[in-house]
């Protein structure tokens, strides 16, 4: 049998399966008897119905042999849920962050980045919360699934077995962007995560901001190449005159450094007209505040 | 004898209706209630189905989101919860038992009141204030906290519609324990009534538990109190808990009674007794007390502890055996049997066969394992509608078909009941069936947008949606015309035994002349010849 493209596959198609069929052959018996028994004792053939109140062993056997079933379908579902829960402690641990729209992995050696790239072969063990609200962090192909749930710490583990790029989705409902809080695992030799790992974090102001745009989630509702998308675009926004809505009045303004910086951590203060209000607030450090406006300057 | 229609009372005209305390107007009022906010809520979820097949051709994804969380809203707390208890079982209760109204007939008239005020303010709250909510219809803290859309109003009038439910639930299980007809012992009530009575109480235990729940989230909206935002010491987690606690025995405030319908169905079409009436009665009660226990299963993925995710699954496949004992024990009522294959048996076969497999799909998801890959996906969705809209709307359906002439005292077009149910099992199937599908291959719910791998699902799920809304054009175009045109319907046309069919149809004002005595159980068929 293939090894499934993690070690998680088995277990969740396993359960699946073995419930699956035992459900199809129940619904065809009760359905095959329910049409057999309407055509065979239609009125026309059967004009005198037989009274039959009941009969006790009947349903003794159609309780016990359901219990006896479902028990079965229970203790299956548990034992692989108990492998699927419990990570060996040689997994590479992953700090996941969810937010309103987009995902944050955070690595041991601090090792920021806003899709999942891991070595082949190797368990990882992600450790999920949230910056706002409830998120669940979905990976289909490898079959898992936990919210990320703001002041709680959750958690997943997988081995990947097969390299390639997999969908990570949102399936915790979480407003306006939540069909596009999308993201990847990649999957690839350790040779290349060993690489990819141990590159530095880029040097100076502006190259830090521009990957902070990118490991923020900043992206995820602003472009860079003057389009609009959820929220207005960061090409030339340096300096650029708006019409903003403060408190319900509308008002002109000059995208300063102040202004800008105000906009990061007070979203909610000075809405630019056509714009919907829901930009969460997405935790910056000061420096990191300060890279992120020298990024924007750039962006002309 | 002059029928309930006639016979108004004191006063006439909408007073005539709105003020009458008679429980046969007040179900036929909360019926045409029922069936107005079903087709909004169904409208809204064929435009959702519009948008899937062409995401943002026609509409945002503000829009989207507000019209899943109003559909959810719509169709859960103004249909399928007060559902069928408020519509048939005010009409037919007292009918069943022999009674000539309910126990609190004033009571019954302000549930009805509080549902009108509840679905009002359901409607203002859509446009007033920050506008239609956009949270789901599971309200989950912090968003529900976050989001500026009109969450408080809408809340409260969930809370509103509460109440009424609480009433017509104390109601119901007062006039079961205290207005049977003489000689009507528990094991002789019919089977609707057993579940009605489940039901009521389940109404009475569970419902204010939501109610709490909602009004912490407008507390906490309104003065910051942190009951369930981390930041201030709150758990959202907390809110899950007491949001499910109400929210899956209404599963079971549901389904109940849509399975009183099919034991009172079957029967009469099989010109049989019930195979295994204590049987099918006890089990509703066990669903009705082991349905308290499952709630976990809808927090496999939530972040609760392992021990109780296994608990909850435990419980949760114990519950599927009642529900299994009553769908063997329908079919084996057609063992044997005299059937005529008239429209209500029709869809009453449907619900059998539609619930089952919301019910069997129900034990895949139940198992732990399975559950986190098929949580939060379309399978979910599927599920949930197989067994809402298979098994409770396919029993209000059957229900409709069956109880219309005593109602409306007219018989309405059988040919064309079946084309209708033709359409409508074609559609829901196409409809619903391609989401398990979907979610298996991963598909999360809520989705305004999709990547491209999942078109062809959506798209025969759309399909399927057309298909339904002519199953239902058909279905109530032909129910419409009876009520005008249709011929005069005797007072038994299907040849049932219980206590309705021997009355006029339409029931008078007092329902019986004299109290009927009861001797024997609900579906004698034994020596009566025809």
């Amino acid at each position: 049998m293939k090894p499934g493209i993690t070690n998680i596959v088995s277990a969740v198609d396993s359960t699946f399966l073995f419930i699956t069929v035992t459900s199809v052959v129940l619904l065809v018996l009760v359905t095959f008897f329910m049409l057999y028994f309407v055509v065979k004792y239609n009125r026309k053939r059967h004009p005198q119905a037989e009274q039959i109140e009941g009969n006790l062993l009947l349903e003794i056997v159609w309780t016990v042999i359901p219990t006896v079933l479902v028990l079965l379908m229970f203790y299956y579902g548990w034992v692989n849920f108990s492998y699927m829960r419990n990570a060996p402690d040689d997994a590479m641990t992953v700090k996941v962050t969810g937010m309103m729209w987009s995902w944050q992995f955070e690595y041991k050696n601090g090792k920021q980045s806003n899709t999942l790239n891991v070595p082949l072969g190797k368990p990882v063990n992600l450790i999920l919360s949230s910056a706002d609200v409830i998120h669940s962090l979905y990976i289909p192909a490898f079959r898992i699934k936990e919210d990320a749930v703001p002041g709680l710490k959750t958690h997943l583990w997988f081995t990947p077995n097969e390299i390639g790029s997999y969908d990570i989705f949102c399936t915790e409902y979480c407003g306006t962007g939540h069909s596009h809080m999308l993201s990847k695992v990649v999957v690839m030799t350790g040779e290349d995560f060993e690489k990819w790992y141990g590159t530095a974090a880029p040097q100076g102001a502006k190259d830090r901001g521009l990957n902070l745009l990118q490991v923020k989630g900043c992206l995820g509702c602003h472009t860079t190449d003057g389009t609009g998308k959820i929220g207005p675009t960061f090409k030339g926004i340096f300096g650029r005159k708006e019409i903003v809505i403060t408190g319900g009045k509308e008002r002109d303004i000059v995208a300063d450094e102040e202004y800008l910086k105000k906009s990061v951590l007070q979203p909610e203060a000075d809405i630019v007209k056509g714009y919907p209000p829901i930009m969460p607030v997405i935790p910056v450090t000061s420096g990191e505040l300060d890279d992120i406006i020298e990024a924007l300057k750039g962006l002309k | 004898m002059s029928s309930f229609y006639s016979d108004t009372g004191q006063r006439s005209g909408i007073a005539g209706w709105m003020m009458s305390v008679d429980h046969k107007r007040i179900g036929i009022m909360y019926l045409s209630a029922l069936l107005l906010f079903f087709s909004i809520g169904t409208s809204l979820g064929v435009m959702m189905r519009l948008n899937l097949i062409s995401p943002g051709t026609f509409m945002g994804v503000h829009t989207y989101n507000r019209l899943f969380t109003i559909h959810g809203i719509i169709q859960i707390f103004l249909f399928i919860i007060p559902g069928i208890p408020v519509s048939f079982g005010n009409f037919f209760l007292p009918l069943l038992i022999g009674a000539r109204d309910v126990a609190f007939p004033r009571l019954n008239r302000l549930s009805w009141w509080l549902y009108l005020a509840g679905a009002f303010l359901v409607l203002a709250s859509l446009f007033l204030g920050g506008g239609a909510l956009d949270t789901g219809w599971t309200f989950y803290a912090p968003y529900s906290i976050k989001t500026k859309t009109n969450v408080s109003l809408a809340l409260f009038a969930v809370f509103i519609l509460g109440f009424s439910s609480i009433l017509t639930g104390v109601n119901f299980v007062t006039t079961i324990h205290r207005l049977r007809a003489p000689g009507m012992k528990w094991h002789r009530m019919p089977l609707f009534v057993w579940t009605l009575y489940a039901t009521g109480w389940v109404q009475i235990l569970a419902t204010p538990v939501i109610a709490i729940s909602l009004l912490l989230i407008i507390l906490e909206r309104f003065f910051g109190m942190g009951f369930f935002d981390p930041l201030k010491g709150g758990d959202p987690v907390l809110f899950e808990h007491m949001f499910w606690i109400y929210s899956h025995p209404a599963v079971y405030i549901m389904i109940l009674p849509a399975m009183g319908i099919i034991s009172e169905v079957v029967p009469v079409f099989a010109r049989k007794t019930l195979f295994g009436y204590r049987a099918v009665a006890y089990s509703a009660l066990a669903i009705a007390g082991v349905g308290y226990l499952v709630w976990g299963h809808h927090m496999f993925t939530s972040g609760m502890s392992d021990a109780s995710r296994v608990v909850f699954s435990l419980l949760t496949f114990i519950v599927a055996v009642p529900s299994g004992i009553k769908v063997f024990n329908w079919v084996a009522t057609l063992y044997k049997g005299s059937i005529r294959v008239d429209a209500p048996l029709i869809f009453a076969l449907t619900f059998i066969f539609l619930f089952s497999i919301g019910g069997l799909t129900g034990l895949i998801q139940g198992a732990l394992s399975a559950n986190l890959h098929l949580h939060g996906t379309y399978w979910i969705v599927a599920h949930f509608h197989y067994v809402m809209f298979g098994g409770m709307g396919f029993s209000f359906l059957t229900a409709l078909h069956y109880w219309f002439p005593k109602m409306f005292g007219r018989m309405y077009n059988e040919r064309q009941a079946k084309i209708g149910w033709f359409f409508l099992f074609v559609g829901f199937n196409m409809l619903y069936f391609s989401m398990f599908i979907l979610g298996v291959q991963g598909m999360p719910r809520r989705y305004f947008d999709y990547p491209p791998e999942y078109f062809t699902g959506h798209l025969v799920s759309t399909i399927g949606s057309w298909i339904l809304v002519a199953g239902f054009v058909i279905v109530f175009r032909n129910l419409i015309i009876a009520i005008r045109k249709g011929p005069k319907a005797p007072d038994n046309p299907w040849g049932g035994t219980t206590l309705e069919w021997k009355v006029p149809s339409p029931p008078p004002h007092e329902n019986f002349e004299e109290i009927p005595v009861i001797t024997r159980g609900p579906y004698h068929y034994g020596n009566d010849k025809k």
